[in-house]
């Protein structure tokens, strides 16, 4: 693990971390009772348990950074601040979500914030945030490409290619590994040779950190550093954030057979809001609460109301113009 | 006229682009300084370095995930495959994120980038340097897919290219690279979706021929043999199948009555086959014959020369098959 050092956070800071981290939280919560209510069409994978690894690195994004995301990606578009309203009415596949209905939760798109997509394929998300660096670096700006994946897609050629790549041409970007341990059902120790997956990162002559994802102070810290070093014409980081969904690998699956209940308690008893609550007043924390809780009401209503989308619309934007 | 290759003139075209628009780069597999095996970018690498001529790691699905990132941001990548063969290893990223991404992102990302490399049979380049894909890109609804025939095309149909915010694959016979052809120094663009028609047929001509890339020359020489005889053609050059102009096929099989589409590749739900439905779709009533096709045999490609000529139409085998049809 590197060290990384510079001023304690302020309590603001540390509230602000908080609260992103509770609304995708509770956003989560309301999406899997909506998938069991019949409104989610699709897929709905939930991030509860790893919501400190997207809001420890978008804290230190702006709205000009890219991100790339996974199946897994109602966090990082929560984060790097798509309207939970926009969000849940894409699930339900509104007209008012973010995809204007055609996406649903693996095709989430909000370049306006930057977030580039969640995606149902694993891998390419590496390739294409290798690409916005690229990109930010040939047109001279000082903007970020950050891809979030998970320990399954460390696994795949494109973090190989990607990485490489990134590397050889110290291009502005983030590679942000969610290692929670497994991919649906299989054990990354089982699928990978060397289930390390920041140690890789000496592979291709970059950085590697490996940080508690369920700290999301850790997080932050270490996102940081790599942001700051992009940025500043440094090259590309790895960091592998170790973190556990707490649910089901997608609603409606099963969640049993592959994993102890007493590893998913030990996890539960680590969860980030706990961890971070502890270090906070109580009275911010349920301040905090209630404006979350009132948000996330309005957003379910906001998106349970949106009409569908115009069927006419199904066929636009296959080309350009 | 000033008569170039058809690389040169297609690399014309890349030059001009790349002085006027620093948001465009190039990135293949000896594309930098060595200005590309068939130098697709020579020269160029001294007026814009690698950020702008990037030489990759032989990582075909990586560039172009990498590429389909940079175009969502801002770049314009040209990606130089050399071979269009090896793009194969990267189906994944072009299909379901390059062809997909604007429609994904209810067209609020654009995908300007432009794939390039040679196709088709010929040389002895045998079955893993001969691939010619073309119906398959123009399946997927996404992409834009040019063949040019000619020199002049070439230019005028990478301006287009270059210029639009769709993907295009951009198509070059192999045996056309170093064929001449008058190009004009302005700066022409053609628009994807306008077919030529290459040789117009007499008041009697009774036969439309479709041609594409390598076929074109071959079947404009099996039209010179049966002119010999007295026999019109009207032939037909698409130069993108998709879009695919099928008013100007339509147009002249009104005229003509009879359609073959020649092609260098596959029959099985090939570029042929989609022409002939659309034919029969609307244009029952002008067929006084059965639309026919002429393909390549549905084979790997062989290497030895008898072997490679054996599974490609040649000149002889279209004058018969406008012939067998003109009998009908
Ligand atoms: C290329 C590809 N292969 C397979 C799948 C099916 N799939 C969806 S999620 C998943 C597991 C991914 O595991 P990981 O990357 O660790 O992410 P996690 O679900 O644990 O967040 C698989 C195999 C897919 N979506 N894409
Ligand atoms: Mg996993």
């Amino acid at each position: 693990m590197t060290q990384t050092t510079g001023k304690p956070l302020t309590k603001e800071r540390l509230l602000a971390l908080y609260r992103t981290m509770l609304v995708i939280r509770r956003t989560e919560e309301q999406l899997a009772r909506a998938h069991q209510a019949g409104l989610i069409h699709g897929a709905c994978h939930t991030y509860v348990g790893e919501e400190a690894v997207a809001t420890g690195v978008c804290a230190n994004l702006r709205a000009d950074d890219a991100v790339f995301s996974t199946h897994r990606g109602h966090g990082h578009a929560l984060a790097k601040g798509v309207n939970p309203a926009a969000l849940m009415a894409e699930l339900f596949g509104r007209a008012t979500g973010v995809s204007r209905g055609r996406g649903g939760s693996m095709h989430l798109f909000a370049p306006e914030v930057g977030l580039m997509g969640t995606s149902g394929i694993v891998g390419p998300c590496i390739l294409q945030a290798a690409g916005a660096g690229y990109s930010f670096k040939l047109l001279n700006t000082d903007r970020v490409g950050v891809a979030f994946f998970g320990d399954g897609a460390a696994n795949n050629g494109a973090f190989h290619e990607g990485l490489n790549m990134a590397s050889i041409w110290k291009l502005p970007a983030l590679f942000v590994c969610e290692n929670n341990l497994y991919a649906t059902e299989v054990p990354f120790s089982q699928s990978a040779g060397n289930p390390n997956v920041a140690e890789r990162s000496a592979a291709y002559g970059m950085p590697g950190v490996l940080v508690d994802g369920n700290n999301v102070v850790k997080v932050y810290e270490a996102a940081r550093e790599a942001v700051q070093r992009a940025r500043s014409g440094g090259g590309p980081t790895l960091i592998e954030c170790r973190t556990y969904r707490t649910r089901a690998h997608s609603e409606g699956m099963r969640d049993a057979g592959y994993r102890s209940a007493d590893e998913v308690e030990a996890w539960k008893a680590r969860d980030p809001l706990k961890l971070l609550a502890a270090q906070l007043p109580a009275d911010d924390i349920a301040a905090v609460e209630s404006e979350v809780k009132a948000q996330v009401d309005a957003a379910y209503d906001f998106a349970r109301n949106s009409p569908y989308p115009d069927p006419a619309t199904a066929t636009t934007h296959v080309f350009s113009e | 006229m000033r008569e170039l290759t058809y690389t040169a003139a297609a690399r014309e075209a890349l030059a001009a682009a790349m002085a006027k628009d620093p948001s465009i780069f190039v990135v293949g597999e000896g594309i930098g300084a060595r200005g590309g095996n068939f130098n697709t970018t020579a020269g160029l690498y001294d007026l814009y370095g690698p950020m702008r001529l990037r030489d990759t790691p032989i990582a075909e699905r990586g560039f172009i995930g990498l590429c389909a990132g940079a175009a969502m941001t801002g770049a314009r990548p040209v990606v130089d495959f050399m071979f269009l063969d090896f793009i194969l290893d990267a189906m994944g990223e072009l299909i379901n994120q390059v062809a997909k991404m604007q429609y994904m992102s209810d067209g609020r990302l654009k995908m300007p980038i432009v794939l390039r490399g040679s196709v088709g049979v010929g040389g002895s380049a045998a079955t893993h340097h001969s691939g010619n894909y073309y119906s398959i890109f123009a399946h997927i609804p996404g992409f834009r897919v040019v063949l040019p025939s000619t020199p002049y095309d070439a230019k005028g149909l990478f301006n287009t290219a270059l210029r639009g915010d769709d993907p295009v694959m951009f198509l070059e016979h192999k045996l056309l690279l170093n064929t001449k052809g008058p190009v004009p120094e302005d700066d022409y663009a053609i628009p994807f979706g306008q077919a030529s028609v290459v040789r117009e047929g007499g008041r009697d001509c009774r036969v439309t021929v479709v041609a594409l890339a390598a076929m074109l020359r071959k079947t404009l020489d099996a039209c010179d043999q049966l002119a010999k005889d007295g026999i019109s053609v009207e032939v037909i050059d698409p130069r993108t199948v998709a879009p695919l102009d099928m008013d100007t096929i339509l147009q002249s099989l009104h005229k003509t009555g009879r359609l073959l589409i020649v092609d260098e590749t596959f029959a099985p739900c090939g570029i042929g086959a989609e022409i002939a439905a659309q034919a029969v779709d609307r244009a029952l009533d002008d067929l006084d014959a059965p639309v026919k096709r002429l393909n390549g045999a549905h084979t790997p490609t062989p290497y030895s020369p008898p072997l490679e000529a054996a599974v490609i139409p040649n000149a002889a085998t279209i004058e018969q098959a406008i012939r067998d049809l003109l009998a009908e």
